[in-house]
C-alpha cells in the first residue's frame, strides 16, 4: 500500500520531466502510427480514385499468398543469424573494451567499434559491394597472397547481406553489452577468480549472468530492424535478396500499393511483438 | 592452513615503487595486521601474495611451495574484499556454494559444507536471501563463510570492517578473531585502523612507503618502536628531537633530558620518544610545596588545551615552542585548568630511544 503510494507519487513527480519526451512521441511516433493504420485499411490510395473505402482485405492478403510467409520467415532467421553473429562478435569486443583495456587504448578501440555509426548506411552498403563483388577488393587481396588462384565473389549472396547487416548493427551489441559489462565490480571477477575459477568458469557464471541485460538490449536493438530491413537485401542481396522488408518497400516505392504495404508492416510489429512477449518471461528467470 | 612467506618482493607501477623489498613470513595459524598509511601498500602486498598481482622481484611461498606464477584460482587462498563482492545473481547459499562447485563437488557434500560455513557465521537461517537483502554486518558474515568453506590454505582481508560503523565493527572483530580460531587459518588482515590491528592481531606488520617498517607482536611494536614514524603511527607519541652529549639529551631551546639507564646510543643527533599516557602533570605550584624534581625527569610547560573523553583527559602542554600531548586518567584529582603552569614528569625507563 505505502510502496504504491510513494510510486504514484513519485510518477506525479516526474511527470513534467517526462512531458517532453511523451510529447514527442505522440507526434514523432504516434501520429504517423496511427496514419499507416488508415492506410492499412483502405482499398485503395491513388489520388485520382475517390471511391476508397474502408476493408480488411490488405491483411487477408498476407494470409493468402504462402510467398509472405516464406518471406516472413526467411526475414525472421536472418533477424536471429545476424542477432547471433553480433552476440559472438560484439561480446567479446565489448569484453576487452571494458575490462582489459584501459585509459587511451580503450577510447581509440571504442572510436573504432563507433566509426560506423558516423558513416552514411547507404556509403556504408555501397562500400560492402565494393568489397565483396568478383574483382572487387577481398578477391584482389586474397590472389595476391594465396598462391593458387581463387574467384571469391560474395557479392549478391546471402552471406553479403549477412555481413553487411552485421556490420551496420554490431556496435548497438558492443555498445550495450559494453555498458552492462562495465557496471560490474572489478571485485567480483577477482572474487570468483579467488574462490577457484578459471577465467571461463568466471566468464560463464558470473560475468555473462550480469551482462545479460545488456546482450538482450543489444539483441531488441537489432532483430526488430534486421527483421525489417530491406536495404542492405537490395543491395548486397541481389536476387536473392528478396525478404519481407523490401517486399514491403516495393509497395511504398514501386507498386504504390502503401495500404498493402502498410498492412504488411504492421503484421511484421505484431509478430515481433508477440515474439519479444513470449520471450520476455523465459529471458527473465535465466537472468 | 600453511605458512606464508614473503622474501624481497618489490612491485613498480610505472615510475611509483609500491612494494619495495619486502620480507615478512606469516606463521601457519597466526592472525597478522597489515598495518600502514594510504598508500603504503597494503593492497598491493596483499594482491600479490593473493596473485592479482606478480612481483617484478622476489618470491613468495605459500605453505613451503613457491607461487609467484601461480594463478589465483591455483593459489587455493580465501579472500574477502572490502565491499564485500558477493555474487548479486546468486542468493546466500549459491554464494557460498560457488567456491565448492568450481572446485567439482557435488550435490550433498556442497550443500553440507555451505551449511556448516553458514552455521560457523551464524547466518544459517538467512541461506535463501539475496546479498541486496542483507545488511552491511550479514553482507561481510556470508564474504566470510564464502572465503573459508573452500579451506583455503590463507585468508586474505583488505579492510574488510571499514564500510561497518563503529559498533558493529568491534562485533566483526570480536567474531572474525572467533571464526579464526575455530578454523585455525593463517590469516593477513590489511587495515589502516591502528585500534583494530591492535585488538584483532597477533602480530602487526607496519609498512610505509612500500617498505616493512616494523613486524612484531602488538605490545612489542607499541612498546618498543623501532623508529619516529612506528611510534606515531601506532598509538601516539611524543617525540623529543635533540643532540646526545654522552649523558643526556640536549634540546634545541637548552632543556636536557636524562635517558633511560640502560640505553647506550652514540653521540650526536637523537630522538627519544614518550607516549602520553606516561606522561604526568604536576603544577608548578605544587611541585615548588613538596620541592622534589629529582626522582624523574620533567620539562615545565603551560597547559594549552584540555580535551575530556569520558574516562580520560588529553592535555596540550606548550614546552619551550613544542607541543606535548600527555593523557590523565580521571581519578578524584582534579581537572587542570588551561593556562595552568605544570611539569610534565616520566619514569626514564619510560622513555624510548628510536
Ligand atoms: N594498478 C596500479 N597502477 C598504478 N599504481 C598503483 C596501482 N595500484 C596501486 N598503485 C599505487 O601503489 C601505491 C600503493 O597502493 P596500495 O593500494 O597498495 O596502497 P594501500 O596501502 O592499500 O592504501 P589504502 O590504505 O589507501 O588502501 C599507491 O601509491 C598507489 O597509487
Ligand atoms: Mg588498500
Amino acid at each position: 500500500m505505502a510502496a504504491t503510494m510513494t510510486q504514484e507519487n513519485g510518477l506525479r513527480k516526474a511527470f513534467p520531466l517526462l512531458l517532453p519526451a511523451y510529447a514527442w512521441l505522440t507526434l514523432a511516433i504516434f501520429l504517423p502510427l496511427s496514419a499507416m493504420v488508415y492506410f492499412s485499411l483502405l482499398t485503395s490510395m491513388s489520388p485520382s480514385e475517390q471511391s476508397s473505402s474502408l476493408t480488411l482485405e490488405n491483411y487477408a492478403a498476407f494470409f493468402s499468398d504462402p510467398l509472405y510467409v516464406t518471406l516472413l520467415l526467411r526475414s525472421l532467421r536472418l533477424g536471429l543469424v545476424v542477432t547471433l553473429i553480433c552476440i559472438l562478435v560484439g561480446f567479446p569486443a565489448a569484453y576487452v573494451l571494458a575490462k582489459i583495456f584501459k585509459g587511451r587504448a580503450r577510447e581509440a578501440i571504442f572510436l573504432l567499434v563507433i566509426l560506423p555509426f558516423w558513416s552514411n548506411s547507404l556509403v556504408r552498403v555501397f562500400s560492402w559491394s565494393m568489397v565483396l563483388r568478383e574483382g572487387g577488393i577481398l578477391d584482389t587481396a586474397l590472389n595476391s597472397i594465396l598462391p593458387f588462384e581463387v574467384t571469391f565473389d560474395l557479392m549478391y549472396s546471402y552471406p553479403a547481406v549477412v555481413i553487411g547487416l552485421v556490420h551496420s548493427y554490431l556496435p548497438y551489441m558492443v555498445l550495450t553489452c559494453y555498458l552492462s559489462l562495465q557496471a560490474i565490480d572489478d571485485a567480483l571477477i577477482e572474487a570468483a577468480r579467488s574462490l577457484g575459477a578459471s577465467r571461463l568458469t568466471t566468464l560463464r557464471r558470473v560475468v555473462a549472468p550480469l551482462a545479460l541485460p545488456g546482450v538482450l538490449a543489444g539483441s531488441a536493438l537489432i532483430f526488430i530492424p534486421v527483421v525489417g530491413s530491406f536495404m542492405e537485401p537490395r543491395i548486397l542481396g541481389g536476387r536473392g535478396g528478396t525478404l519481407y522488408g523490401t517486399v514491403i518497400e516495393d509497395q511504398f516505392t514501386a507498386v504504390y500499393n502503401w495500404p498493402l504495404g502498410a498492412a504488411l508492416s504492421f503484421i511484421l510489429l505484431a509478430v515481433v511483438l508477440v515474439i519479444l512477449l513470449v520471450s520476455a518471461p523465459v529471458l527473465r528467470k535465466t537472468a | 592452513m600453511a605458512r606464508v612467506e614473503v622474501r624481497n618482493v618489490s612491485l613498480t607501477f610505472g615510475a611509483h615503487k609500491a612494494v619495495d623489498d619486502v620480507s615478512i613470513s606469516f606463521e601457519d595459524g597466526g592472525f597478522y595486521a597489515l598495518l600502514g598509511p594510504s598508500g603504503s601498500g597494503k593492497t598491493t602486498l596483499l594482491r600479490m601474495i593473493a596473485g592479482f598481482e606478480f612481483p617484478d622481484e622476489g618470491s613468495i611461498h605459500i605453505g613451503g611451495e613457491a607461487v609467484e606464477s601461480v594463478p589465483v584460482n591455483k593459489r587455493r587462498i580465501g579472500m574477502v574484499f572490502q565491499n564485500y563482492a558477493l555474487f548479486p545473481n546468486m542468493s546466500v547459499a549459491g554464494n557460498v556454494a560457488f567456491g565448492l562447485q568450481v572446485r567439482g563437488e557435488k550435490g550433498e557434500t556442497v550443500r553440507r559444507d555451505v551449511a556448516d560455513a553458514l552455521e560457523l557465521v551464524q547466518l544459517g537461517h538467512l541461506a535463501d536471501r539475496r546479498p541486496h537483502q542483507l545488511s552491511g554486518g550479514q553482507r561481510q558474515r556470508v564474504a566470510l563463510a564464502r572465503a573459508i568453506v573452500t579451506k583455503p590454505r590463507v585468508l586474505l582481508l583488505d579492510e574488510p570492517l571499514s564500510a561497518l560503523d563503529k559498533a558493529l565493527r568491534t562485533d566483526m572483530q570480536v567474531e572474525l578473531k572467533r571464526i579464526q580460531r575455530e578454523v585455525g587459518v593463517t590469516t593477513i588482515f590489511v587495515t589502516h585502523d591502528q585500534d583494530e590491528a591492535l585488538s584483532i592481531s597477533d602480530r602487526i606488520g607496519i609498512l610505509n612507503n612500500g617498505r616493512i617498517v616494523q613486524e612484531g607482536a602488538p605490545e612489542e611494536i607499541y612498546d618498543r618502536p623501532k623508529s619516529e614514524f612506528a611510534a606515531t603511527f601506532l598509538g601516539d607519541a611524543n617525540i623529543f628531537a635533540g643532540t646526545f652529549d654522552g649523558t643526556r639529551l640536549r634540546l634545541q631551546n637548552g632543556e636536557a633530558i636524562d635517558l633511560p639507564s640502560d640505553a647506550r646510543p652514540a653521540n650526536g643527533d637523537l630522538r627519544l620518544a614518550i607516549r602520553p599516557e606516561r606522561v604526568r602533570l604536576v603544577p608548578s605550584a605544587a611541585l615548588a610545596e613538596s620541592g622534589s624534581s629529582q626522582s624523574s625527569s620533567h620539562l615545565a610547560g603551560t597547559i594549552t588545551r584540555r580535551m575530556f573523553s569520558g574516562s580520560q583527559s588529553t592535555y596540550l602542554v606548550e614546552s619551550g615552542g613544542q607541543e606535548y600531548k600527555a593523557i590523565v586518567m580521571r581519578g578524584n584529582a582534579g581537572e587542570l585548568e588551561v593556562g595552568t603552569p605544570v611539569a610534565m614528569q616520566w619514569d626514564r625507563s619510560d622513555l624510548i630511544v628510536l
